[in-house]
């Protein structure tokens, strides 16, 4: 109960951020003011109950509070004052809905302004759009609570003292302002989804949150392709979350996953997106649409083995000509061991950069190829590198079976 | 409106020689066509006319010049603009115009306002 209820006040509160940004001018404040209604919020309601209309509550205590921080603050906040529309901080009544829509894109599209660094855009994100404590923020991006919070100062002190806009860019900047909103929602997923090491091979929350953010920009932008091409790639990601650890928290290959476990919903929500993305894009297919489209193809697929490989490395193929990554290169060498064996996927791994994972790889084709005592070889490398631990258990219970074949 | 210092970093030119001057052409273009939104600007003399001022210890010590660049880069500080506008948006806007944003590049600071 309490946990949904957190959820809840967490969720209102990054919700009546954006407009108060506006209201009072500067970020830190209304952050400031929000996290005091939030954790009033929290104080009072488990004793109170929660109040008929918890929005309505959560904003006024707000505005109360910004007003209580400009006048504690006196004269050092005189600028800021200045800057405060004081009239809108003490109306009792909520903003109209379109203006709180605005006021969120406003709050997007500053958090995720190119002058600022793509690490910084994430931080921000997190702690403004989806209302993540200073701590929550440190850990999704897994560095300590003081170096995270001396980031977010830093980052807010810039949007400062540069005068970065609190705006949405005209239609015609749009397409160059867009890419940057789109590299946040999908940093944060794959955050989410692949963390470099740690105990857990997903960690639910932030996955959700990157979605619920994903949604929002689709819903605020709904005639631009690339929010929906984020959107579509995360829901068709997401949809084969559930079958992706088993219940002892171990990885499943997408070989070997119940494809009964997917979640139909969320892919054929997915393939809609998708399609109606690429029915706005004239020309060249973005990388979002590219990755969307290749998880399509798992997703329509009945079976690992019907898996359409050609057409899977077809479009690494594209993907790797309009966003080279040493990460798609990696899973087309996948591909293309799918589609014409594994000496042909070895043939492909050659260019790729080395990492625990291109190891991970190797050693498996190796295995396919009966040359066991490379696999092991190449097991031991990947497992010095970076894993999470269902990984590595993975990778030592994969290296143990090739061993054994050996003696 | 506020103030922003854009810092010019191009090769180590000297302006005044005969072969820079189309590039220094462009730069009046650039000042003219901008000239409402900017308040100062400089051009500096090559690397190779700076000296360096160190202080030893702390303020009264032994003053110590050396000649030559401070760092031997591949851009230089060869010159600035103060420009004035409403946002970050709008002066990067202006930014982009000037020549060494595509010659090198531009860094764009913020000024302290003065009050």
């Amino acid at each position: 109960m309490h946990d949904r209820l957190a959820e809840t006040v967490r969720i209102e509160g990054a919700r009546i951020l954006a407009t108060l940004i506006r209201t009072v001018g500067n970020l830190q404040l209304a952050e400031d003011a929000v996290q005091e209604a939030v954790l009033a919020a929290l104080r009072e309601w488990p004793a109170t109950g929660v109040p008929p209309q918890p929005r309505a509550w959560l904003t006024l205590t707000a505005r109360r509070k910004a007003i209580d921080i400009l006048r504690r603050e006196g004269a050092r906040a005189a600028k800021e004052r200045e800057g405060a529309d004081l009239m809108e901080l003490s109306r009792p009544d909520l903003p109209p809905e379109g203006v709180v829509r605005d006021d969120q894109l406003r709050l997007i599209f500053t958090c995720c302004h190119p002058a600022l660094a793509p690490e910084s855009r994430v931080a921000l994100a997190l702690r403004t759009l989806c209302g993540l404590s200073v701590a929550q923020t440190a850990a999704v991006l897994l560095t300590n609570e003081a170096a995270m919070a001396k980031r977010l100062t830093r980052t807010r002190q810039k949007i400062t003292a540069s005068r970065i806009p609190y705006r949405v860019p005209a239609d015609a900047d749009l397409p160059a302002r867009l890419p940057a909103v789109c590299a946040v929602v999908h940093a944060l997923y794959t955050s989410g989804h692949a963390p470099v090491g740690g105990p857990v091979l997903v960690d639910v929350d932030v996955c959700g949150e990157a979605v619920r953010l994903a949604r929002l920009l689709h819903s605020l932008l709904p005639d631009e392709a690339m929010p929906a091409a984020v959107l579509a790639l995360l829901l068709l990601t997401e949809a084969r979350r559930p079958a992706r650890v088993d219940p002892a928290g171990e990885v499943v290959l997408l070989a070997d996953q119940d494809r009964a476990r997917w979640d139909a919903a969320l892919i054929g929500e997915g393939l809609a997106l998708l399609d109606a993305s690429l029915r706005r894009t004239a020309g060249v297919a973005d990388p979002y649409q590219l990755q969307a489209a290749i998880a399509a193809e798992h997703a329509r697929s009945a079976s690992y083995a019907g898996t359409d490989w050609a057409e899977i490395v077809r479009l690494y193929d594209l993907l790797l000509s309009v966003a080279p990554s040493g990460a798609a290169a990696l899973s087309r060498a996948v591909a293309v061991a799918e589609a014409a064996g594994p000496a042909a996927g070895l043939d492909a791994l050659g260019p790729v950069p080395p990492g625990p994972r291109w190891h991970a790889v190797r050693a498996e084709l190796l295995a396919r190829s009966g040359r066991y005592g490379a696999a092991v070889e190449a097991a031991t490398e990947a497992l010095a590198g970076e894993l999470t631990d269902p990984e590595r258990r993975h990778q030592e219970r994969r290296r143990a079976e090739w061993a054994a074949r050996l003696t | 409106m506020a103030q922003y210092l854009a810092l010019t970093y191009t090769a180590d030119v000297d302006w005044f020689a005969p072969e820079q001057a189309e590039a220094v052409a462009e730069y009046r273009v650039f000042a003219k066509e901008n000239a409402q939104h900017l308040k100062a600007s400089a051009v500096l003399h090559p690397t190779s006319t700076a000296t360096v001022v160190r202080v030893v210890g702390a303020r009264g010590g032994d003053v110590i010049t050396t000649d030559g660049p401070y760092a031997e880069t591949k851009e230089a500080l060869t010159g600035y603009y103060l420009i004035e506008a409403d946002d970050l948006d709008a002066a990067v806007a202006i930014a982009a115009q000037i020549p060494a944003a595509w010659g090198g590049a531009v860094e764009v600071r913020p000024v302290l306002a003065a009050n």
